[in-house]
């Protein structure tokens, strides 16, 4: 059997595919954090927090309504991002004015609130959820063995990432988008309404992060805190691609899940730390990061 | 001022009362529960902890005794340095007698030095490494619920005779996970079992598909988890997903608590192989208990190391009563020579090297048909008597231990 570097190849292309299933949750949370910084100027620490919420949006809806998966993944990311909108409504829109780390702080204490109110009622160890029965199983591919699951996380979140970078690059409504953040009084004077349309946008991105938990649910422990986890590396991926850039943030999500995804293979015990160590080279080299563009 | 005089004033007259607390120092018999009260183990320690804490001194009775005994808690985070910060306040500063809990083998065996140093008294029930009471043991430190060799002796020994004699162990990078892989895996060998490979992940890791790849790639006939709490928990769910056991392979969970199969459910946790030194459906002194204790712990039913919280500090408290005393090392030295017995473990000794001993049980977890109300989990298979449950006194390499 061939090898590379003591690693047989067909488990080599196991990892790979593994690596592009996390970076699509990297991708769609990063997205989510692009989108609001890109358009409303605000570093969103409480995405963590909505992804959570997404995902116990999903196990309420089972537990209490009997609704599955699939009207879970259609209704959940309503629900967080209403919310979402209820909380740029109320506080964010006063800080727009204001230093972005005003924003980041309330962000970041409002996500704080969220999680221990949840740890209080619902306990640290996570709560159960299935799996939909149609997606159950799993297929062999030779070189490993693909859970039908994993394999639709990937298409869902590869056709959600290319759908919002398409509406925001490439149509009408993206381009007020876009047009509102170079400058929202030119904007609003050709009778656009601005205000809604950032509120509209942050309860897009905040909705984002609600899939993302849905997707997240049937995977992982819905819990508490699985935000807080994931949070600061899909932070760490943001700085990476480039504050703001949508595209960016797609295919850094993506290729830094496979970077992990390797790295657990050769050195497993630095897989925590090396999203780190790149951002800090990126850092070093181009602070704009790799597809930003200075302002 | 007026608060700092009222404390002096009840200081004083706590003397005064009761010539017999002349030797427990600052008239307070002060316990520190420390533990990581809001991640990955916080339910199968954390809040619980607290509350089995302060149950073990209502049912002493300290306050009809004229004691006066006060619980107090904090997080550690999991991380040895704010844990070490934190005893060394507690001990130089807020004057505490006792320290209890301290999961995280990493936070408990630097939390065991500072203990030794400063001559206080130190009741581990969550951290697992058996170094605790091997290379590392204190004349300050007890070792209650369980360790590392217990639970390697029990899970092992009945999985290698049941034909699972190949291994690729899963193992927390950290003390706890590598005393437990290393203990298992002498185990496995000297049984004849061979072990294919391992892999070690950070602690608190969300996705072990990587790590889930390569047993399956072993072709190891149990993947061994040297992990806990969530991590397990993660490792087990995401199993099913890959298909290990239907493709043949076996886990076998070294270390597993009632919150973790309340977390994953019956229906993926079933047929689960472990070891532990407590279930709350034992008999109706443990169920009495489990019912108080769900009522005031969020419904939570106690796990072993709740029931080792309660049991040690039980234990202390006699042992406090019995010197007439607080100091540290002479209170963890009567503990030693007292017999333990408490409704929780039953009758049982401590030994020179601190490890608590009483039976082991070898666990497997119901069907979800099988289970009848809520919280109705185990099967008790086998029990292992106090004698063999725990490394030979002899094997430890305690310094304590005379040769």
């Amino acid at each position: 059997m061939s090898t590379v570097f003591g690693v047989p190849t067909q488990a080599l292309f196991g990892q790979l595919l593994i690596g592009l299933i996390n970076g699509s949750f990297y991708a769609m949370l990063s997205l989510g954090l692009s989108v609001i910084f890109g358009l409303l100027n605000i570093i969103n620490f409480a995405h963590g927090a909505q992804y959570m919420m997404g995902a116990f949006a999903a196990y309420f809806l089972l537990q209490w309504s009997g609704l599955g998966y699939w009207w879970a993944l259609l209704v959940a990311p309503i629900v967080v991002g209403l919310f979402g909108i209820v909380l740029e409504r109320t506080m964010l829109k006063r800080l727009y004015h204001l230093d972005h780390l005003y924003g980041l702080l309330l962000t970041f204490g409002f996500a704080l609130v969220i999680q221990g109110m949840f740890r209080h009622q619902f306990g640290s160890s996570g709560l159960p959820y299935a799996m939909p029965a149609q997606l159950a199983g799993g297929r062999n591919l030779g070189f490993m063995f693909l859970p039908n699951y994993r394999a639709w996380v990937i298409v869902f979140s590869l056709g959600l990432c290319l759908g919002t970078w398409y509406v925001i690059e490439r149509t009408k409504l993206g381009s007020y988008l876009r047009a509102a953040t170079e400058n929202p009084s030119l904007v609003q004077a050709f009778g656009v309404n601005v205000p809604r349309m950032v509120t509209l946008t942050y309860g897009f991105g905040v909705a984002l992060a609600g899939v993302a938990g849905v997707l997240a649910a049937p995977i992982y422990q819905v819990s508490p805190l699985m935000g807080a986890d994931l949070i600061i590396v899909v932070f760490a991926v943001v700085v990476i691609g480039g504050m703001g850039s949508i595209m960016g943030s797609i295919v850094t999500g993506f290729a830094l899940g496979v970077v992990e995804g390797l790295t657990k293979v050769f050195y497993p015990e630095a897989s925590n730390t090396v999203i780190f160590v790149i951002m800090a080279v990126v850092l070093l080299v181009s602070p704009t990061g790799l597809f930003g563009r200075e302002k | 001022m007026m608060r700092k005089t009222l404390i002096a004033l009840a200081a004083v007259l706590a003397f005064a009362a009761d010539p017999a607390q002349a030797q427990i120092s600052d008239g307070v018999v002060k316990i520190g529960v420390m533990n990581d009260q809001s991640g990955l183990y916080a339910d199968l320690a954390g809040p619980g902890s607290v509350v089995a804490a302060r149950m073990a001194v209502e049912d002493f009775g300290a306050a009809a005794k004229g004691m006066k005994v006060e619980v107090i808690a904090a997080d550690h985070q999991n991380k040895a340095d704010v844990g070490s910060a934190i005893a060394r306040q507690w001990y130089d500063v807020d004057k505490v007698d006792l320290m209890v809990d301290v999961p995280n083998s990493g936070v408990a065996l630097a939390v065991s030095q500072i203990t030794r140093d400063k001559a206080k008294a130190f009741i581990v029930s969550s951290a697992a490494t058996s170094d605790l009471t091997g290379k590392a043991c204190s004349p300050n430190t007890i070792h209650w619920t369980y360790d590392t060799w217990a639970l390697a002796n029990g899970t092992g020994n009945a999985i290698v005779k049941t034909g699972g004699d190949s291994w690729f162990f899963i193992t927390a990078d950290y003390a706890f996970g590598h005393a437990l892989e290393r203990d298992t895996e002498a185990v496995v060998v000297k049984n004849g079992g061979k072990v294919l490979g391992k892999v070690r992940h950070p602690l608190s890791t969300q996705d072990f598909s990587s790590f889930l790849l390569q047993a399956q790639a072993s072709k190891a006939k149990v993947i061994g988890l040297a992990n806990a709490g969530a991590d397990t928990t993660n490792a087990i769910k995401q199993g099913a997903e890959f298909g290990i056991v239907k493709g043949g392979q076996n886990f076998a969970g070294l270390l597993v608590f009632l919150t973790d199969v309340h977390a994953l459910g019956l229906e993926k946790a079933q047929g689960l192989l472990f070891t532990e030194t407590f279930y709350w459906d034992m008999n109706d002194k443990t169920r009495a208990f489990a019912k108080r204790f769900a009522e005031r712990n969020r419904g939570i039913h106690p796990t072993m190391i709740h029931a080792g919280a309660y049991a040690g500090v039980l234990h202390y408290l006699k042992a406090v009563e019995a010197l007439k005393s607080d100091d540290g090392t002479k209170v963890i030295a009567k503990m030693k020579e007292m017999p333990t017995d408490d409704p929780l473990f039953g009758k049982g000794t401590i030994r020179a090297d601190g490890r608590k001993v009483h039976p082991a049980y070898l666990i497997e977890v119901k069907k979800p048909a099988e289970s009848k109300y809520a919280w109705d989990y185990y099967k008790i298979r086998a029990t292992i008597p106090a004698e063999q449950a725990f490394r030979p006194i002899d094997q430890g390499d305690c310094p304590l231990v005379k040769k």
